[in-house]
Order: C-alpha cells, then structure tokens, then sequence
C-alpha cells in the first residue's frame, strides 16, 4: 500500500508504545499516535489526557485536549489539579509524548515564542502542561515534522527541559527522570547519545535519504553506527488510521 | 447564599471594571454567555485568568475589556492561534496587553492554593526552563524537611469567578459533572462568583454521590442561560461545536471581520440567543 510521510511518521511512533504503558497524551500528532498505538498492538495501553480523563478510549481523535469523547470513554475523570498533583507529579506516567515548535538536539522543546519573548515574531500558545511532563514523566517521547525552522540549533525560548545542555546536565537540575528518549519525524527515528545525550538518527524511512535530513536539521545531525530502514507501514497499520481519520473528519464537521 | 439572578443583574453587580476576573473551564463548560454580557457591559481593565484561554478571551482581548492576561495555554485547540491574542501581544491591538505566563501545573496548583487560603503554591516544577527568566512570579522554596528545591507561585484569589455548570437547585447548589477542570477550585479562591447553568430544578439527583457539587453558599449568584456553555459543551446536554472553533479562525483573523461578527453575534444579541444550542442534544 502506498502511504504519506505523515502516515509513516504516526506509524513508526505508535510503533514506540506497549501495551503496559501508561502515556500522558499531548493534542495533535502524539494523540493520533497513542490512539493509533492502542487500535492495534497495544490495546490495553493507557492514555491520560491533561482534562482530567484517565484511561480513555476515544472512537474519533479529540480536536482539543477536552473534547467530550474523552471523558465518555474514560475509565474516570478527575480534576485537572488532581491530574498535574497526584497522577503527573506522582509519578505515574511512564511516558510523556510531546511535540513542539522548535526542538534543539539535546530534545529541548519550545511552544512559547519564536524570536524575543517580549518582542516576538509570532507567538505560540505557550506550554501547558509541558514544563512539568517533561521532567515527571518516566520518560519522554517526540513526534514533530522534521525541517530546519522546527529542528533548530538554538531554541528561541525553552519551554520545557530536554537533556539540557547534554550530558548529566537534567540530573545536575535536579530532575532524576529519564528525558527525551526518542524523536519521530517524517524523515526518520532519533535516539539519543547515551554519553552525550545528542539525538542522532538511528532509523531511516524508506526513500530518505541522508542528504534530505541533513537539510532539514538546523545543526550537524549525526547518524549512528548502524542505520536502520524503518519498516514500512502495514496494511492493518495504515488501515486502522486512515479509519481513525476519517471517523475523526466526520465527528469534527469537516468533508470527509 | 447564592442568589437567584438573570445574567445581566449578576455582571451589573458582580464583575466591575479593574477586576481580576477567571472564567475557567478546561474546553468543557466555558462560560461563553457570561463572558459575553461582560463584553454587552463594557468593562474594562481587567486582569483575565484562565489555564486555557480560547475564544471567549480573545473576543474580550478584542473588544478592549482586557489590559492583563494570566494563562498556561492560549490558543484555538487543535485549529491553531489567537488571532485577537496575537495582534494583542505582537502589534498592540485595540490596546497592549500585560501577559503573566505559568504552565498548567502552576495554574493548577496556584487555583488549589487560592481555594485551601494559602499564599502561595509549591510544585516540583518549570526545571529547566525559561519561563523562569520572564515571570517574576515565579520563586522558588526549599523544603525544610528533605533541602528538596521547589517551585512557587502566589495563590490565584480572583475578585470574581465565573463557570457554567450542569444545574442547579433552588438553593443555588450547583452539579458538575463530566470534565470538571479546575472550576471547584476556581469559585473557591475567588472573593465573589457567577455560575451560570443549563437549568434550575427542584432538586439536584447527581448521577453520582462523587459528581462535583457547590454548595449554594458558596456562591454568590446562579444563573439559569440555556445553551450558555456554546461552542463549548455541556456533557450530557449539547457536544463542543468543533466546527464553529475552525470557522473562528477566519472570522478572527482580520479585525473587521471579527468586529463584524462580534456586533452580530454579542452586541446585539442576550443570553437567549444561546437557547437554540440547548436543545441539540449530543
């Protein structure tokens, strides 16, 4: 079956997720992703969005991160304190999947401004739940189109802590979760370093090339020692999401 | 002990100009009809909170009632910016506006301080990040017991809440049931407060003995608007209007466009005019 980056991209992060995880869901291309993730290998997997709803099942994709679905199909809904105190500050969540603006190669994320904060040239709604997902959080997976605006190598504003400035610079802030673990873009999978917490490519989507990331990345991308071709999505993959998307066109008044 | 009120007895005397004013509801039971008649009323230079500032903050940030916002999160869920926000923030239109920026974790626990009477909140939070640098409301404690570094932020005490619920009794006890936001706490840590429901009844059957319940004093006006939560929702009532939050992204996007709709739509309509959403049930 043919497919589109983007499908190749939702496929290889739902991919990411088992069925024993307990994921904080951002709106957008994680949430299709999670969604995805659990209408085929992880049907058990646990999806908490930022409302409030624990444990959803959503038969369409929410267009905000309170769409009345959630809660419908949500084993149980709480107040959003309640969520941020005991569920995120807890330490509940295994992962937190985030997207972002700009990310940097440390997996730095920004969602407030691009340019000067009190002068900027556009402004962003700002980080949510962010700040605090990406350091209680287990650990923290990114799905984000890859290009040279968005892969950037220096963030206008950091919004929400990655790896820092590299190396042990996350523990020395005193934050002892794990961090950014993975990125997913259209172009390819990125893990980082295990020294020097640098995100270097580790998969490939097939008809990349190397070239077409390294012009899509706004610093030196590296690549590692073993490259892989990143599995083409299968027919019961892209089967299950393009009818998650056409449920969620419907639900949300758009032509189908 | 809440009293009774129609919508615009209950802004004439309850949110005055100069207000810090939150109008909470996370995407669920926005206060859309209130915000509108604060808009009919003409007040101005308020301070506006919420964690998710949507439509209804941009259409007070567009008709000049706002000079300060207090937000985690302000954008059109799911279709993109603020328009009205933006021109705001970036070219100073109608007027500049003050931005206080937190995350949702700050705002969250700011509110829940705010209603325990509490000066301020302390969170495991914004490690690392650069919101610090611009929000000098923003400190940080040290745990006596562990040396643990904190996040602070001042309790949030508004001078006025104002929700939208489910119903409410006679009395002026107020359900709220599906997605309950931040709202409890809200109207809890605010001096005085507006709720707004979809009906008033004799009595309240909640669903379940858990559903999120007010009691009437502490309250200090209900409202009944029908369909007042539009294009937000009412869970068990009318579903978000997903459509009308794209099409706000091109009536928003010019200023004569938006003030063509706003004169339309706010300025010369009431709170009756959200009947009509009441009755299309999910």
């Amino acid at each position: 079956m043919d497919y589109t980056s983007t499908e190749m991209m939702t496929v290889a992060a739902a991919r990411a997720l088992g069925n024993d995880d307990v994921c904080f869901v951002g709106i957008g291309l994680p949430s299709a992703a999670c969604n995805l993730a659990r209408l085929t290998h992880a049907p058990d997997i646990t999806l908490i969005y930022e409302s409030g709803t624990i444990a959803t099942k959503p038969e369409v994709l929410p267009l905000s991160i309170g769409d009345g679905e959630l809660c419908e199909t949500a084993l149980t809904t709480v107040s959003v304190p309640e969520m941020f105190r005991y569920w995120l500050q807890g330490g509940r969540i295994s992962i937190g999947f985030l997207g972002g603006a700009q990310i940097d190669k440390h997996g730095n994320i920004n969602s407030t401004v691009i340019g000067p904060y009190d002068d900027p040239k556009v402004r962003l709604p700002g980080g949510g739940g962010a700040p605090e997902i990406a350091t209680s959080a287990e650990q923290i997976f990114v799905v984000m189109k890859q290009g040279p605006r968005g892969f950037v190598d220096k963030l206008s504003f950091r919004t929400s802590l990655g790896h820092g400035e590299g190396y042990d610079d996350r523990q020395k802030k005193g934050v002892t979760t794990k961090g950014p673990g993975l990125i997913v873009t259209d172009l390819c999978i990125m893990k980082p370093d295990p020294v020097s917490k640098e995100f270097k490519v580790v998969s490939i989507h097939p008809g990349i090339t190397r070239e077409q990331i390294v012009a899509a990345t706004g610093w030196p991308i590296q690549f590692a020692d073993t490259v892989e071709e990143t599995v083409v999505p299968t027919s019961v993959e892209l089967e299950a999401l393009r009818a998650l998307n056409a449920r969620t066109a419907a639900a949300h008044g758009d032509q189908a | 002990m809440a009293r009774i009120m129609t919508l615009k007895e209950a802004v004439a005397d309850l949110v005055r100009d100069g207000d810090t004013v939150a109008m909470e509801g996370f995407t669920h039971l926005i206060p859309y009809a209130a915000g509108h008649e604060v808009i009919r009323q003409k007040r101005t230079g308020l301070t506006i909170i919420r964690m998710t500032p949507d439509i209804l903050y941009d259409q007070l940030i567009g008709m000049g009632c706002v000079d300060k916002i207090v937000f985690s999160w302000g954008g059109n869920p799911g279709v993109g910016s603020l328009h009205r926000m933006r021109d705001a923030v970036e070219k100073q239109w109608p007027k500049p506006l003050a931005i206080e920026e937190h995350s949702h974790a700050a705002m969250a626990n700011a509110y829940e301080a705010g209603a325990s009477g509490l000066p301020c909140a302390i969170f495991r939070g914004y490690r690392g990040v650069d919101l610090v640098d611009v929000n000098p409301n923003i400190k940080s404690i040290t745990c006596p017991f562990t040396g643990e570094t904190l996040a602070a932020v001042p309790s949030i005490r508004p001078d006025v809440t104002i929700i939208h619920a489910n119903k409410a009794d006679r009395a002026g006890n107020v359900l709220i049931e599906g997605i309950v936001g931040v709202q409890k706490e809200a109207v809890l840590a605010a001096k005085r407060s507006i709720v707004t429901v979809e009906e008033i009844v004799d009595e309240l059957n909640p669903p379940s003995p858990n559903s999120t319940v007010l009691p009437g004093w502490t309250v200090s006006a209900v409202v009944a608007v029908p369909g007042g939560a539009h294009p937000s929702y009412v869970h068990g009532a009318y579903e978000r209007d997903n459509a009308f939050y794209k099409r706000w992204d091109d009536i928003a996007r010019e200023r004569d466009s938006f003030q063509e709709w706003m004169r339309a739509n706010v300025l010369e309509k009431g709170p009756e005019a959200y009947a009509v959403y009441a009755t299309k049930k999910a």
